[in-house]
């Protein structure tokens, strides 16, 4: 008997709810001030003062009609993050359908959710004309969602209960750094704000050394940083990377995707002085096999097909974008229609093999995660062994993630479901892109990118394709950044509002 | 008759501009081809000693234009938030990867044309976001203080 929640439970869930959302009105006031004060865009900062009152009325609203002191257990608590991003969605795209540069609010909360979810797919129209202010926005919304909607509201508005650590679970982390989940999600902010710094300097300076000007190269710096880091993709311009034209700008920026697709654990340990993690890990070693195989693949591709006609700048271009889709960035050097017109089928393969499998576990980036490869791998190595062994031998593999753990059934049964979650999310997109009209090879490589969270465009991702497939691009970049198990949650939650006694 | 046909071969090339999709879907066929390419100048101008990178938009996507300095000399404005860029005609050849510039696609210009002046855009402060932004602030300040009012009590 599936048992009706009680009014408690709703309330517990809306008491939550609202923190958070109220948490994302605030970091509009960043936007408002920044526009206001320093890009003087008047109107693009009232578009985030008008947008933060509402969104933090909402939250305010929402977390008086439902105080509660109930703590929040798990299954609530994944009901308030896969909500929460849903409002995050909606809310973060009123300033954006403000500024006039997307077609209707549906385009919008596409964005948001592209940016939230770190994927990096765009319909933003006459990018090159839109204001700082809401490109500052744009790239905000990556480094707020990869490091974790709730994570900010666990930071800075609630208490260290069971129900934060819920919360921080739900949200696709399934790794404390520390203890207190707190200091968790306190540690998570201030390793993003040290790379913050150091790379919108370094990028700054590059692009300084590239010709631009001091205010503009910070900027672009800035904005470039923030989607790299959290492998995002977004760029302030329409060309993407390609629009610095520079190897020293890509080659800094490679260095912050592969920094930004690590786990936050593996980023505590190098700074705790643990440098030999790095090398023991699971996720850096499979990380660093499946680069290579999909490297040669790339490669082979991009030589059998004889775009590049040099070496070298075949290994840049190639190098670059299989990076971007292996961290699940999504920045291009590239223009979309290249990869379908010049890439060939077998360098789309390695491409889109990368975007699928994706970066680490506990990080900003997205795809099926290292961690779960490795451990797949290693229980498949372990099942094969047992058949060719003796009856009674008892096989048993170890591997290391901070610790050396060996693998049990239950944990590779649970990979094998999230795993099974991520192809199914890839296949509902490729389906829905076939109905619609779209080539499959097409198809599957775009619907990778948004349940990866990647980014990299093929072309079909433009204002013109129909709302049926936004919306589904839109709930596999939820679902995907959210590994699943919330979006089930909260199904769970629905069927048995309606169904349960 | 001879003598005439190159003339009227490059004339067509230069007769209509190419747009930036046709250019990208198109890329093998215009590859090393000598053509014509009209948008807005956006972004920056990027200084490289003698030559600098521009960016023209045609209205769907820009593309980078690899020019000697002196040829740019002539753009006034460059479209961004504030301003509308000046639109150009670029002739020059297309290179699909520029084995000069590391694979990228650009346009290295032989002729910048300045086709129309850009212009400031002048953006009048909206008296009805003032409103609502000042209003909502009210409201929300208002729901604040009585929420803690209610706590208190």
């Amino acid at each position: 008997m599936i048992l009706k929640p009680q009014l408690n439970d709703i309330k517990n869930i809306g008491y939550y709810l609202g923190r958070i959302i109220l948490c994302i009105g605030l970091t509009m006031f960043l936007p408002f001030i920044t526009g206001l004060l320093l890009f003087r865009e008047p109107n693009p900062a009232l578009d985030f003062l008008i947008s933060a009152n509402l969104t933090i009325f909402i939250g305010l609203a929402l977390s008086w009609l439902c105080k509660t002191d109930r703590d929040l257990h798990s299954g609530p608590a994944m009901v308030v993050i896969a909500l929460s991003w849903l409002a995050a969605m909606a809310l973060s795209a009123v300033p954006l359908l403000l500024s006039g540069h997307y077609k209707s609010f549906l385009d919008a909360c596409f964005e948001t959710m592209s940016g939230f979810t770190t994927t990096g797919l765009t319909l933003v129209q006459d990018l090159d004309h839109l204001s700082r202010t809401h490109n500052l926005w744009r790239h905000l919304g990556p480094f707020i969602g990869g490091q974790g909607i709730a994570i900010i509201a666990i930071s800075f508005l609630l208490e260290g209960t069971s129900g934060s650590l819920n919360l921080y679970l739900g949200e696709g982390r399934d790794e404390k750094l520390v203890p207190n989940v707190i200091h968790t999600a306190r540690f998570i902010w201030a390793i993003s704000i040290v790379y913050l710094i150091l790379g919108t300097l370094a990028l700054g300076l590059v692009g300084m050394s590239i010709g631009l000007k001091p205010p503009s190269a910070f900027f672009h710096a800035a904005c470039v940083f923030m989607a790299g880091f959290d492998t995002a993709g977004f760029a302030p311009r329409s060309p993407n990377i390609l629009y610095y034209h520079s190897l020293m700008f890509e080659i800094v920026t490679i260095f912050f995707m592969v920094v930004g697709s690590f786990n936050f654990n593996l980023h505590y340990q190098i700074w705790t002085g643990n440098f030999k993690e790095i090398r023991k890990n699971i996720e850096t070693r499979t990380l660093l096999f499946v680069v290579m195989i999909v490297t040669l693949i790339t490669m082979a591709g991009l030589r059998q097909m004889g775009v590049y006609s040099d070496g070298m700048i075949m290994f840049r271009k190639g190098f670059f974008q299989l990076i971007s889709g292996q961290t699940t960035t999504g920045y291009m050097t590239i223009y979309a229609q290249q990869f379908i017109r010049e890439w060939g089928d077998l360098a789309l393969t390695g491409i889109i093999i990368a975007m699928g499998l994706g970066g680490c576990a506990c990080s900003t980036a997205g795809g099926i995660k290292m961690l779960r490869v490795g451990i797949i791998y290693k229980a498949f190595r372990q099942d094969i062994k047992s058949i060719l062994l003796s009856p009674n031998a008892i096989v048993a593999h170890k591997f290391h993630h901070i610790k050396t753990m060996f693998i049990e059934d239950r944990q590779v049964r649970a990979v094998l479901i999230v795993t099974l979650g991520y192809f199914l999310l890839y296949g509902l997109g490729t389906l829905v892109g076939v109905a619609v009209g779209y080539p499959f090879l097409d198809a599957l490589f775009e619907s990778t990118s948004a349940a990866g969270n990647v980014g990299l465009s093929c072309g079909i991702t433009d204002t013109s394709m129909p709302a049926i497939l936004k919306v589904t691009y839109i709930i596999e970049m939820w679902a995907g950044r959210l590994e699943l198990m919330s979006v089930f949650a909260l199904i769970g939650f629905l069927v048995a509002f309606v169904k349960g006694r | 008759m001879l003598c005439f046909v190159p003339i009227v071969s490059i004339s067509n090339s230069y007769a209509q501009p190419s747009t930036s999709l046709d250019l990208l879907n198109n890329a093998k066929q215009y590859d090393g081809k000598t053509i014509s390419y009209k948008g807005e100048v956006i972004g920056e101008v990027m200084v490289r000693v003698d030559y600098a990178w521009l960016h023209v938009n045609d209205g769907y996507i820009a593309i980078g234009i690899w020019a000697p300095k002196k040829m740019i000399q002539d753009i006034g404005y460059i479209g961004d938030y504030h301003k509308k860029g000046d639109t150009v005609e670029v002739f020059g050849t297309f290179h699909r990867s520029c084995s000069e510039h590391g694979g990228d696609l650009d346009i290295h210009a032989s002729e910048i044309k300045t086709v129309a002046s850009g212009s400031p855009v002048i953006q009048p402060i909206s008296r009805k976001k003032v409103y609502l932004g000042v209003y909502s602030l009210i409201l929300v300040l208002l729901f604040y203080a009585i929420k803690k009012f209610f706590r208190h009590r």
